[in-house]
């Protein structure tokens, strides 16, 4: 890291607002920090004093645990609150909760919201330190850093890496956080997906948009498949699993296009025989399990840089 | 009890008449003298200098909140805003609570205005309890005040309804006024396009506009109707309006100063007071729509105020309300528009009063004498810089506040009867 750097952000809203060199540095300190989960005693004394407050209004098991441990491994004190969306049909529910949490003082607020946007709002209303662990279809931040990690750590490098994103680009947060990041250290974004999920701009985020299953995943270094749903909001997007499965299904077959030594990705959690047929999501090329303990240390190094350490 | 007036030294702009002068303009007894008329000692005098004179101005499309929605803004509220703004009259839109549907609430509004700081005309709707379902009772309407039908807010979904409407409207000389959105493809929150993409928000395809503006060309043809597209935000629906015109499909059109001023890139940060329906579009959508200001393919300006509180506009994107004030900014984007030399000052009244008073039969835009003194006097080149504290709505939604504004009302009188003023008289 250049002499005189210094992570600029205090809060962690989207991948968007991170350059190659902050990604480069958060990537960094989460190396350091994977050790301490393989230790005997997995707690260090960091962030022993702050209060973390895991503000969930979506349901969620793996991203909402991982934080919690990211933040117990580094002795923070962590709370949970599972709010409920549905009651919210005016804003002020969200900016009055923010103010009552703010008013006990936490330090950060880790957020999980079903409206994009949301976390830039609560920046506006309290004084903590915000995280995004997920708003909308907008970014999913540490889900992004956590894949790039992975990536790093298996390929030793991100520039130059062919990243093939395959399925529901339109709806994941996890897919826009992945185009921009990975684009910005220097890898190559090819998306490929029913036209029906593939929103207008990808191109101009940084993605490649293939016409193809194979054009995308021919020669990738990555194959990441995102979890697929029927349909939203009576949008009629697909017909049927069945036909989604056939036709866009990420199997052997398509994995072989790839590079022999092609990682398979997934953030979870996987749609088995859908998106991802069980054989590929539990075989040699598989790192799934790898994403979810690098999520770990990523959300150790994130608590620790907004919190003003650098 | 009207005063007599003597606006002096103005540029007097005229355009229904001709009329591009320097000189003085008399007002007696609340009515335009003919030039040449003395001078009664009794007039006050009015500097007008470095000033422009113009027929009062007139917004079309307007929300004005009262019946039901008053903590938004009400008659009073409004109307004051809309003198502040220059305005000598505005047309009120039927989404009130109740729905602007009948008599008694046609009536209301009217007799609220009659305190009013500017003419109010109200648009009732196309259908009971703007359902879409039955037609409203267009004759009674008309007898109570509407100088025009709309289901404002809501498009109307079922074309024979609206081809229904287009033809017994015109019975009573009644101008359908269209929202016009394919309401299955307008389920999103903001432009469909890269920052939409970008910021995770669902989008609206220009098409869903589009799509909805030929239907109503196409019955406004069929039926051999008048029809009148509101709030146009996209280069195709542009195209349309245009090409219809030119064969001779009675379609007139308004846009607003937000279609020619911003674009979706205005939302960005989660800018809930750049969220609007139809929404902001891209930059070449803006360009097309400056040019159809200019080449007379639009009839009108108009601002679509719709004021909102904090309670609708402080809340997730998704979540918020549609719509921004713009009573107080239409003047000075639109001379904007003047500076930047797309349209001339004659373009930009007929623009503002005497284009829409055209395509609702109103009688204003003209300063001819015996006509009603209904006056605008627009000082072109102060500037300004809107701040909250400046807004006269009772809602503060705009998406200009901070920003430096050049040109703005100074004078505004509705019957000779001063609304609003900045000059010392």
């Amino acid at each position: 890291m250049a002499t005189g750097y210094f992570f600029p952000h205090r809060h962690i809203l989207g991948i968007d607002h991170l350059s190659a060199e902050d990604i480069e540095h958060i990537l960094t300190i989460a190396e350091s920090f994977k050790e301490i989960s393989a230790r005997p005693i997995k707690k260090v004394p960091t962030l022993r004093g702050n209060t973390i407050i895991n503000l969930f209004f979506e349901p969620s098991t793996r991203t909402r645990l991982s934080f919690e441990v990211a933040a117990k491994r580094m002795s923070a004190d962590t709370f949970n609150i599972s709010a409920s969306t549905s009651s919210a049909t005016k804003g002020e529910t969200l900016i009055d909760t923010a103010r009552n949490i703010t008013a006990m003082r936490p330090d950060i607020i880790i957020i999980r919201h079903a409206y994009s946007g949301a976390p830039h709002m609560l920046t506006r209303y309290v004084d903590a330190a915000i995280i995004n662990a997920g708003d909308g279809t907008h970014e999913h931040p540490s889900q992004g850093l956590l894949d790039m990690m992975t990536v790093r750590e298996h390929k030793g490098r991100l520039e130059g890496l062919k990243i093939a994103i395959i399925g529901d680009i339109m709806h994941s947060r996890v897919a826009h956080s992945n185009i921009l990041g990975f684009t910005r250290m220097g890898s190559r974004v090819h998306v490929f997906g029913p036209a029906t999920l593939l929103p207008p701009g990808l191109d101009r985020l940084g993605a490649t948009v293939c016409t193809s299953l194979e054009e995308a995943v021919r020669d990738a270094d990555v194959v990441m498949t995102l979890r697929i749903q029927k349909e939203r909001q009576n949008d009629p997007l697909l017909p049927s699993f069945r036909e989604y499965a056939r036709e866009y299904g990420v199997t052997r077959e398509v994995v072989a296009l790839a590079r022999p030594d092609a990682l398979v990705m997934h953030p979870g959690p996987v749609n088995r025989g859908i998106e991802l047929m069980p054989d590929v999501a539990d075989g040699p090329r598989s790192v799934i399990l790898d994403q979810v303990t690098n999520g770990v240390a990523v959300r150790m190094a994130l608590l620790y840089l907004v919190t003003g350490n650098t | 009890m009207a005063e007599n007036w003597l606006i002096k030294d103005g540029r007097i702009i005229d355009p229904k008449n001709g009329i591009d002068r320097q000189g003085d303009l008399l007002v007696l007894e609340g009515r335009i003298a003919a030039e040449g008329t003395p001078v009664p000692a009794s007039a006050r005098v009015v500097d007008a200098s470095g000033c422009w004179v113009v027929p009062g101005l007139v917004d079309m499309h307007v929300h004005l909140r009262e019946p039901g929605e008053e903590y938004k803004e009400d008659i009073l509220s409004g109307t004051r805003a809309a003198a502040a703004g220059g305005f000598t009259a505005v047309v009120c839109m039927p989404n009130t609570r109740p729905v602007n549907d009948c008599r008694a609430v046609t009536e209301m509004i009217l007799e609220r205005a009659r305190q009013g700081s500017a003419r109010v005309y109200p648009v009732a709707a196309i259908s009971q309890g703007s359902r879409g379902e039955r037609l409203a009772e267009f004759g009674e309407l008309k007898k109570a005040g509407a100088v025009g039908v709309s289901d404002d807010g809501l498009p109307v979904r079922d074309s024979q309804l609206m081809r229904r409407a287009m033809e017994y409207a015109g019975d009573f000389g009644l101008t359908v006024i269209s929202h016009c959105e394919e309401p299955s493809l307008a389920t999103g929150v903001m432009n469909e396009g890269e920052v939409a993409t970008r910021l995770g928000l669902k989008g609206i395809p220009a098409a869903a506009e589009s799509i909805m503006v030929y239907r109503d060309i196409a019955l406004a043809e069929q039926t051999g109707r008048k029809v009148h597209i509101a709030h146009v935000s996209t280069a195709m629906s542009v195209e349309l309006i245009r090409s219809a015109r030119a064969r001779g499909v009675r379609v007139s059109a308004e846009t607003t100063p937000h279609y020619f001023t911003l674009t979706d890139e205005a939302v960005e940060g989660y800018n809930t007071l750049a969220k609007m329906n139809p929404p902001l579009r891209t930059e070449a959508d803006r360009q097309a729509i400056r040019q159809a200001l200019a080449d007379g393919t639009f009839d009108a300006i108009a601002t679509d105020h719709a004021p909102h509180s904090v309670l609708e506009k402080e809340v997730e994107f998704d979540l918020a309300a549609n719509g921004i004030i713009g009573l107080e900014t239409s003047l000075p984007l639109a001379l904007a528009l003047v500076r930047e030399g797309l349209i001339d000052p004659r373009r930009l009244v007929e623009l503002m009063s005497t284009g829409p008073a055209a395509v609702l039969g109103l009688s204003a835009g003209s300063l001819a004498a015996g006509a009603a003194a209904d006056i605008t006097v627009i000082d072109p080149e102060a500037i300004f810089t809107y701040t909250e504290d400046q807004v006269v709505s009772r809602s503060r939604n705009s998406p200009f506040l901070g920003w430096r504004l050049q040109g703005r009302a100074v004078l505004t009188m509705v019957d000779g009867r001063v609304t609003f003023s900045r000059l010392e008289t």
